[in-house]
């Protein structure tokens, strides 16, 4: 007979008796509505094996190699420890070990934490400072690899956060990092499959993330990346970018602006319209879509009426907490 | 007998289904405007648990979810005509999958039944009286 352990509680479930029905049993106030494996509303994670055979029936894959599940449709086998999708962990401190400027309003900052930090390159994270201040950023890195994590903040003007973030802090400050959350990372196992990363503003962060994971495993499908700002401002990474280009033959490398003169590597007008152009059917790709969120919206039902499979659309929309007011 | 569901491939093709008929409900101008808006990847849910249960698959929904999930949109002026194009897009779904003729009409006649919940009116045909 298996158990499942949950906040701290075992709970023993009856033969055949789903996690969904153990929970609630045990009263356990666990989120579901359908109870037939549609909805997705009584999602969980699997902490320490992997889950039911069948309770991944019909997820993403990104959810898949998270260890999430449909506790719905999940009869375990064995003992598993489970958690709320909604629980983020333990706070981790962190130390910065470099805050370096991107361009006129973005910042690299670079974060060793204390305690391993278990995430992959693009999902997001929770800045915590000391007096509580939070707000969440992408990694822009590869974990494994690098050792730290990499976060590109953009300064907002009266921005709570990223202000201190740009101006006052420095190497050797603490912070702390919650975390991670969202489905925007690289998915192992499809090397030849096309990639599709659109982004603006600090979106380009997980982008930057998922294409450094995908050359790393020698991904060998096209990869594209359309960098999308009102004009060359708004860009970063421009060099980094292009240097990765000229090294990898199955990557293309596109700034799109809303305004200035197209030329070699830059095309001018509305992004939607430009990766028409250049990808007329998205049939069998994946796509990843982050930054503005009405643009991400948008271009989620394009890229889908293109034909991308609604499982391989990976959003991650960026919503600004409304700035404090200048005295 | 198993059901249509079954007989159809089971989860992964409803899975597919769901895929193409929502392509197709998004391409449609009749119905497009009612999903501005939605959380993609949840709607899709939902239509999964839709087809699931007119194909007569696993599901545990009930008339009042059907009218709870579509009162805001009953506000926006669903009425019929959108019922009907639900249920046109259903059959060419159901087509594609390899579905027969019959079968559509009888998936057609199970999503009709429904319709009094989904618009949030009084069932139309008199209760019998004894």
């Amino acid at each position: 007979m298996a158990s499942i352990e949950y906040q701290g509680r075992r709970l023993e479930l009856a033969p055949g008796e789903t996690v969904l029905d153990g929970l609630l049993a045990a009263g356990v106030d666990a989120p579901h509505s359908c109870r037939s494996g549609h909805c997705r509303t009584c999602v969980a994670r699997a902490l320490d094996v992997a889950p039911p055979a069948g309770s991944q029936e019909g997820l993403k894959d990104s959810w898949r190699e998270l260890g999430l599940f449909l506790t719905c449709r999940a009869v375990p086998t064995e003992d598993m420890r489970i958690a709320a999708t909604d629980d983020l962990g333990l706070e981790v401190g962190a130390t910065v070990t470099a805050v370096e400027r991107l361009s006129h309003d973005v910042v690299r900052l670079r974060l060793e934490t204390d305690e391993p930090f278990e995430h992959r390159g693009g999902q997001f994270v929770t800045l915590v400072r000391v007096d509580g201040l939070a707000r969440s950023y992408s990694t822009a890195n590869v974990p494994g690899r690098d050792g730290f994590i990499e976060l590109h903040v953009r300064e907002i003007a009266n921005g709570a956060m990223s202000g201190w973030i740009a101006r006052e802090l420095k190497p050797g400050g603490r912070v702390a990092v919650r975390g991670p959350e969202g489905e925007c990372f690289y998915v192992h196992g499809r090397p030849e499959q096309p990639l599709l990363l659109v982004g603006t503003g600090t979106g380009l962060a997980p982008l930057f993330a998922i294409l450094q994971e995908a050359l790393a495993h020698a991904h060998s499908g096209r990869i594209v990346l359309l960098q999308g700002a009102v004009d060359e401002r708004g860009l970063y990474l421009v060099d980094e970018l292009r240097a990765l280009a000229k090294l990898h033959p199955n990557f293309e490398y596109v700034r799109c602006l809303l305004r200035g003169e197209a030329q070699e590597g830059i095309e001018i007008g509305a992004i939607d319209a430009i990766l028409r152009a250049r990808i007329p059917a998205l049939r069998g790709w994946r796509a990843y879509l982050c930054g503005n969120p009405e643009l991400v919206f948008d271009l989620r039902k394009k890229v889908f009426l293109g034909g991308a499979n609604s499982k391989e659309i990976h959003a991650d929309a960026f919503v600004m907490k409304a700035p404090a007011l200048a005295r | 007998m198993t059901s249509l569901y079954d007989q159809l491939g089971g989860e992964p093709a409803v899975s597919a289904a769901v895929e193409t008929f929502y392509r197709k409900m998004l391409s449609d101008e009749r119905v497009a405007r009612f999903f501005d808006h939605v959380d993609m990847d949840g709607q899709m849910a939902k239509q999964k648990g839709f087809l699931t249960m007119v194909l007569g698959g696993p599901n545990k929904y009930t008339g009042l979810d059907m009218r709870a999930g579509h009162k805001h949109l009953v506000a926006r002026g669903l009425n019929d005509l959108h019922v009907d194009v639900v249920i046109e897009h259903l059959g060419g779904t159901l087509l594609e999958m390899g579905a027969t003729p019959e079968q559509v009409t009888q998936v057609a006649a199970l999503a009709n039944s429904v319709r009094d919940d989904v618009l949030d009116r009084a069932p139309q045909t008199t209760p019998i009286k004894n």
